[in-house]
């Protein structure tokens, strides 16, 4: 009776599974397909690859996510760090609400508040916006990540530190951060992931003449299907995907954190 | 010493408040007051200030409660973000329970698989189903054979409220596993066990120990798949037909193309609002259901 029991968890588990990765393996399958259909297999070519690397708007687009992820990861681990230590050593709820609420809504509300704002400011729209934006969602992220190494820390390590005559910025500069580093750089790879891949709040606040690689693809799907959009999700898969593993190495709780993050 | 210290909190945690007050809370009180403003004349805001008037009225708002098509809309978004959240469920459930049970040492691959999908593209996960769904495609061929053996007219798989229903699960289902999982990993075996010594059958077990138990993750489930499946406009705008524009769609509408931002505001105050009620009615009820004494009981077990 348990055996089959346990066979019908296993088969709906397996629909869950392969519902999951039916889809990617599908695009990144088809981006080698020697088609314009994205319908049936007809043969093996690397065509849409060379088609991707000599589109120039694909390129600039790629160019413009590099730097803003680069730019939002940077600041956004800095600033995210800090709410994450304050949080940690003197949870208040002011802080925990205006980290968290950005994670929690619906993006799209974001997206139309900064669009507003940034408009009314006479602010323009372009990689600036969209950076100054992207840090603003990936704090909480950062925040989380660290918060929960810290939570795993013995705090009487610092402790020691200060009592042993160092001062705060000491204690936090030689004891404390290179125990939380693990959590840091995973925060760090998190927001560039988060801010590479990010759509709707670029959306908004990109303006007309500045686009990102999910823009472009947008904009491409709304067009025409090619598979010249598979090759490109294919590689953005690989460099989510490298990311994500190497996050995972450096900080092993990464996975746990995002448990929390589900709580 | 103590204003030392409360000088060393304030360089650690300003920073990050200041940046999250200029770039998160101002922007969204601005919307607030945009949605009592009028819209300007090439859209945006009417000045604030004109002939000595301060610009602040109920207009849009009245506008949303008397136009029958915007309550609809809001319905039919409402209506959607729960059969995500009920499908999601249906299909996160064996998953959770599935890893929640196999040896520890699996645990966590097992999870990271059910993540990784949720860390590729969003885009890139709406494109996957267009080509599922498209008319050349294996899948509706194989649907529209079947139906014209029945002498069905062909339908449709991709731009239909089925297209888009099915992409809301899948872009939302990792949301509704982890919590799951999170809960029934904390459940005690020999719970089951004593029921299957005093005779219980297996869906027996399930519902009157396992599902009760759970409920606290379903309901952080449910929250976590509502809430963003409520204002999502980029699935429906890729594989809905005309019909399904949801609340999403029209303040993506509000604000970028009619440029309407009084009303495109109060439609975001009316999600923000649902959203809000229905993460507070999830934890309300969590919380209630902690406090009834017979799952009291079971949890102290």
């Amino acid at each position: 009776m348990p055996r089959k029991r346990r066979a019908w968890l296993w088969l709906a588990a397996a629909f869950g599974y392969a519902f999951l990765y039916v889809p990617l393996v599908i695009v990144i399958v088809y981006s080698f397909n020697d088609s314009r259909l994205n319908a049936e297999w007809v043969g093996f070519t690397l065509n849409w690859y060379r088609t991707l690397f000599h589109d120039n708007d694909m390129i600039v687009a790629a160019g413009n996510s590099l730097f803003i992820a680069a730019v939002a990861s940077l600041v956004s681990t800095i600033l995210g760090t800090a709410a994450g230590v304050a949080m940690h050593r003197h949870p208040s709820r002011l802080l925990s609400v205006l980290v968290l609420s950005p994670i929690a809504i619906p993006e799209i509300l974001m997206g139309v508040s900064l669009l507003i704002f940034f408009v009314l400011l006479n602010f323009t729209l372009g990689l600036v916006s969209v950076a100054l934006a992207h840090i603003a969602f990936c704090i909480g992220f950062v925040a989380i990540v660290v918060r929960a190494r810290l939570a795993g820390m013995d705090e009487s390590l610092t402790e020691a530190a200060r009592d042993c005559g160092a001062k705060p910025w000491q204690a936090f500069r030689y004891v404390t951060l290179p125990l939380i580093m693990p959590g840091v750089i995973a925060g760090a790879l998190m927001a560039f992931t988060l801010s590479i891949d990010d759509f709707v709040i670029t959306f908004f606040t990109a303006g007309a003449g500045t686009v990102t690689l999910p823009l472009q693809i947008y904009s491409m799907i709304k067009i025409a299907v090619t598979p010249e959009v598979n090759a490109v999700s294919s590689l953005l898969m690989l460099l989510t995907l490298a990311l994500i593993i190497i996050a995972s190495k450096v900080s092993p709780s990464l996975l746990r954190s995002q448990e929390e993050l589900a709580k | 010493m103590r204003r030392a210290r409360n000088l060393g909190r304030w360089l650690v945690s300003g920073p990050p408040l200041l940046y999250l007050v200029v770039f998160f809370a101002i922007p969204s009180l601005i919307m607030v007051l945009a949605s009592f403003r009028t819209p300007g004349e090439f859209g945006g805001l009417a000045p604030l200030y004109e002939e000595g008037k301060l610009d602040l009225n109920l207009e849009s708002y009245a506008r949303f409660f008397s136009e029958a098509v915007y309550a609809q809309i809001f319905v039919k978004s409402v209506g959607y973000a729960l059969a995500t959240t009920l499908l999601c469920l249906a299909i996160a459930y064996p998953l959770a329970a599935l890893i929640a049970r196999s040896p520890k040492r699996y645990r966590d691959l097992l999870l990271l698989a059910v993540i990784l999908p949720f860390w590729s593209n969003f885009l890139i996960r709406i494109y996957a189903w267009m080509i599922i769904l498209g008319p050349n495609a294996a899948l509706a061929r194989g649907v529209n054979g079947v139906l014209s053996w029945f002498g069905h007219e062909p339908v449709p798989l991709l731009f239909s409220s089925f297209a888009v229903l099915v992409c809301l699960v899948y872009v939302h289902l990792p949301f509704m596993v982890l919590p799951l999982y999170a809960n029934l990993e904390k459940h005690d075996p020999a719970l089951l066990e004593a029921a299957q010594d005093l005779g219980a059958r297996p869906w027996q077990r399930f519902w009157r120990i396992t599902f009760p138990l759970s409920l606290p993750g379903v309901y952080a489930g449910a929250a976590l798949v509502f809430i963003p499946a409520l204002g999502i406009f980029a699935i429906p705008d890729i594989l809905g037909g005309p019909e399904d524009s949801l609340i999403g769609n029209v303040i993506k509408q509000q604000f970028l193309e009619t440029r309407d931002w009084p009303f495109g505001s109060v439609l975001s105050i009316v999600l923000t609002v649902a959203a809000l009620l229905i993460a507070g009615l999830a934890a309300w009820i969590a919380r209630r259901n902690l406090t009834t004494p017979s799952s009291r009981e079971a949890w102290r077990a």
